[in-house]
């Protein structure tokens, strides 16, 4: 036992507090990160042992180098078409986010989150996957739904909550939900959908279905609860589930080493519990294909479950809510060692010659008169705040099957406030026009 | 009212009951499941699923880690698959690690999407004290549920009535936690602790039918008439409060509400305004209990009817102490000093 005298000797214990290397005015340097050379990384059977692959929780898969150029085990040899279906998506996602951020400062909605720069995360997965695998995205997979074939006039509808918004108007812009496209519905509350997946999963084994689950969450939100429990259930029932940890450096102001960062890598949280970890160049497109298209192999062949962590960076803000110059440096995207991973594959593309400048720019152009063609589309359908574009009924249905007295009763009340203080009649007596 | 099936009637306890509609209603569909800690090989602390993982296999009925978090979130999302989830709780005192998976998930999917996916989930879960359980296995948290909007809550009070609510609630699409009475699990209760405990045999509702029917949701049962008072109450006080009416030959309504949410408001506005007396009984804390809620609507609905002030009878705001149970429940004394002062009015 240690005396009050020993005790007086002893250091005094420290609290660690993590810290971000750069905030705003620190000048961004990330020479130290370690970035594995393209080819150096082995690409195992996708039957491997977890226990006999745990070095790739802590290595980095890549397929393309900073040149473009394809190569190393881990090149899933795409056709060109493929490829130039991932670029135009990649692009389309894009101008879609650029679109519905500004309509968000145009105050014609209340919440936007982009995907700038994590295109890749979503966009190839989307194609390495069969259609009818189900996804539990966080918030910034759209790219999924577009790649899917979801019409963006819905996208767009929802994100206005408009009258033809098809969840009514009751959801934070781009928590969409569409069983029809396999895409579940998001949750504003973090990695709750983890457990969900992998409850998804174990049903599509004991149904003996051909089907997987693939799930979406940020480094930050690895610290859920939901996260852990959906590992440990993942492992015991072998579930054929892909679980994907975007770490895109930064959880709205915390950056990754409050999630625990500082400490291992996050694909290294699935080493503890037995599961096949691997850690990608998520500015890769052609890498995060590779490793999708094993765990997705792997999973099928009633092999387990993949946790994947997709080494990325957030080029924008959390949210249209935060202003990241506020609590980062402001040169962090444009120093990030790992590049864009849209101009990355139109490198890779051009190389080969199957692209160019010009038809990349056409490209552009296309996609820009699409998106602002459907985006005026859309605010023909209303936009958020002006007018109410949902009957007061839809307010009350759908939280049960059948309504019952309790919330009829409610409704009744509401229709007759509406009445009161919404009646169209009284507000043009007024010569006031919306409310 | 009901539909029961042609077939030959047991007498069952409440474990037995539930037992036998876990039975019947994975026989009759693919997609029930039932998963929950020790609930497989070994049948459940309870035993309420006993036989059955051996009866329907490993893939229908089996044991889950202790998270009651992973239990929840994988049931949701073996619902949005398409199946119809039975995921059992051990005790409703360990539910809170679930929570969120039932208030921001289960509760809120069919609204939040739109009924693109649902949560067609039966929650089963012990509840209430009475076998020297402690803090952490005595616990009502039933009014956490009634406030939430997107659940239903049943409690059972019966095993003829835990088998019928249990099939419509597995059948129902719509997120349901069944809170079972562990107190009365093998026998009704009188609040007398001290005398000696009487089976299920003896009463009329263990004549269960073995094979498939249902009670509805959202239904009351009268469960005896009287013209001077009415009592609301479920669970293990419909008895204890049956007890006492027929000991002290008091002349009241008796209803056991079965459904907290939604509610049965008809049968309880009826009986009020027949009797102009209203009195509560639940065992769960008092500050911000279903009781209060009860009272509110009473107050509301009957308020012309009133000949004395709603009373409640209920736990204390306590935790659920371990060698004072009986001081801490709401037995006779509690109860028949409050119909003295409803009363004397």
């Amino acid at each position: 036992m240690l005396s009050d005298l020993n005790k007086q000797n002893l250091p005094r214990l420290n609290l660690h507090i993590p810290e971000p290397q750069f905030r705003p005015g620190d000048e961004a340097d990330f020479s130290d990160i370690k970035i594995e050379e393209v080819g150096t990384t082995t690409r195992p059977e996708e039957n491997v042992a977890p226990i006999d692959i745990q070095h790739m929780a802590t290595g980095l898969i890549r397929v393309l180098d900073f040149d473009g150029h394809a190569s190393g085990p881990w090149d899933p040899k795409l056709s060109s078409e493929i490829k130039l279906r991932m670029l135009r998506e990649m692009v389309q996602v894009r101008i879609f986010d650029d679109r519905m951020f500004r309509a968000q400062r145009q105050g014609k909605t209340s919440f936007y989150m982009k995907c700038t720069g994590e295109e890749a995360t979503s966009i190839a997965p989307a194609l390495a996957l069969a259609d009818d695998d189900m996804v539990f995205p966080s918030y910034r997979q759209q790219g999924i739904l577009l790649s899917r074939g979801y019409p963006m006039l819905d996208m767009m509808n929802q994100i206005y909550s408009n009258r033809e918004d098809t969840l009514k108007g009751r959801q934070l812009p781009i928590m969409y939900s569409s069983s029809e496209h396999s895409f579940f519905s998001i949750s504003g509350n973090l990695a709750t959908q983890y457990p969900q997946a992998v409850g998804w999963a174990m049903a599509s084994a004991a149904k003996q279905d051909t089907r997987i689950a693939a799930v979406w969450c940020g480094e930050g939100s690895t610290a859920e609860g939901d996260f852990h429990c959906a590992l440990t259930f993942a492992a015991v029932y072998n579930a054929p589930v892909i679980f994907n940890v975007i770490n895109n450096q930064w959880a709205i102001s915390s950056f990754s080493g409050i999630a625990g960062g500082e400490r291992a890598t996050f694909a290294a949280r699935g080493l503890g519990y037995g599961i096949a970890s691997l850690r990608v160049d998520g500015n890769d497109p052609l890498a995060v294909y590779a490793a999708t298209e094993w765990a997705a192999n792997r999973a099928r062949t009633n092999n387990g479950p993949t946790l994947i962590e997709h080494f990325t960076y957030r080029a924008e803000g959390h949210s249209t809510s935060d202003d990241p110059s506020s609590y980062r440096a402001a040169e962090e995207y444009a120093k990030w060692p790992l590049g864009d991973p849209l101009e990355r594959l139109k490198q890779h593309l051009i190389g080969e010659g199957h692209w160019d400048e010009e038809r990349h720019e056409a490209l552009q152009q296309e996609l820009d008169a699409q998106v602002r063609k459907t985006q005026k589309e859309a605010e023909k359908n209303g936009i958020l705040g002006h007018g109410m574009h949902q009957e007061f009924e839809t307010m009350f249905e759908d939280v049960f099957e059948e309504m019952p007295w309790h919330l009829k009763e409610q409704m009744e009340l509401s229709l007759a406030e509406k009445e009161s203080k919404f009646s169209t009649k009284k507000k043009s007596q007024k010569g006031t026009s919306n409310v | 009212m009901f539909e029961v099936s042609s077939d030959s009637i047991k007498t069952m306890n409440m474990i037995e009951a539930i037992n036998s509609a876990l039975d019947n209603m994975l026989e009759r569909d693919d997609n029930v499941v039932i998963l929950g800690e020790d609930i497989g090989y070994f049948g459940g602390v309870f035993r309420a699923t006993a036989n059955l993982q051996e009866k329907y296999g490993k893939r229908r009925v089996f044991d889950t880690p202790i998270s009651e978090n992973g239990i929840m979130g994988v049931a949701v999302g073996m619902g949005a698959y398409g199946m119809r989830p039975v995921p059992e709780i051990q005790f409703a005192d360990y539910i809170y690690p679930g929570l969120d998976q039932i208030v921001s998930e289960a509760a809120r999917m069919r609204y939040r999407s739109a009924a693109d996916f649902i949560s067609p989930l039966t929650i089963r879960t012990p509840f209430g004290g009475g076998i020297f359980g402690g803090q952490t296995h005595s616990q009502s948290p039933e009014s956490l549920f009634t406030h939430m909007s997107g659940v239903k809550t049943i409690i059972p009070a019966t095993p003829y009535d835990a088998k019928g609510l249990l099939i419509s609630a597995i059948e129902d699409n719509d997120p349901v936690i069944f809170f079972e009475p562990k107190r009365i699990y093998n026998g009704p209760f009188t609040g007398y602790y001290d005398r000696p405990v009487e089976p299920w045999s003896k009463h009329d509702a263990s004549q269960v039918p073995e094979g498939y029917y249902k009670i509805p949701l959202g239904k009351a049962n009268v469960v005896r008439e009287g013209e001077g008072l009415t009592i609301l109450a479920y669970g293990t006080m419909v008895h204890v409060v049956e007890a006492v009416v027929k000991e002290q030959n008091i002349d009241a309504d008796v209803i056991d509400l079965r459904t907290l949410l939604p509610l049965d408001i008809e049968t309880i506005e009826a009986s009020v305004q027949k009797t102009g007396r209203c009195l509560i009984v639940h065992e769960a804390t008092r500050t911000s209990g279903f009781g209060a809620e009860l009272s509110a609507l009473v107050q509301e609905r009957c308020f012309y009817h009133l000949e004395a002030p709603v009373e409640r009878v209920t736990g204390f705001d306590t935790p659920y102490p371990h060698s004072l149970e009986w001081a801490y429940f709401p037995g006779p004394v509690r109860i028949t000093t409050a119909i003295e002062k409803i009363m004397k009015d």
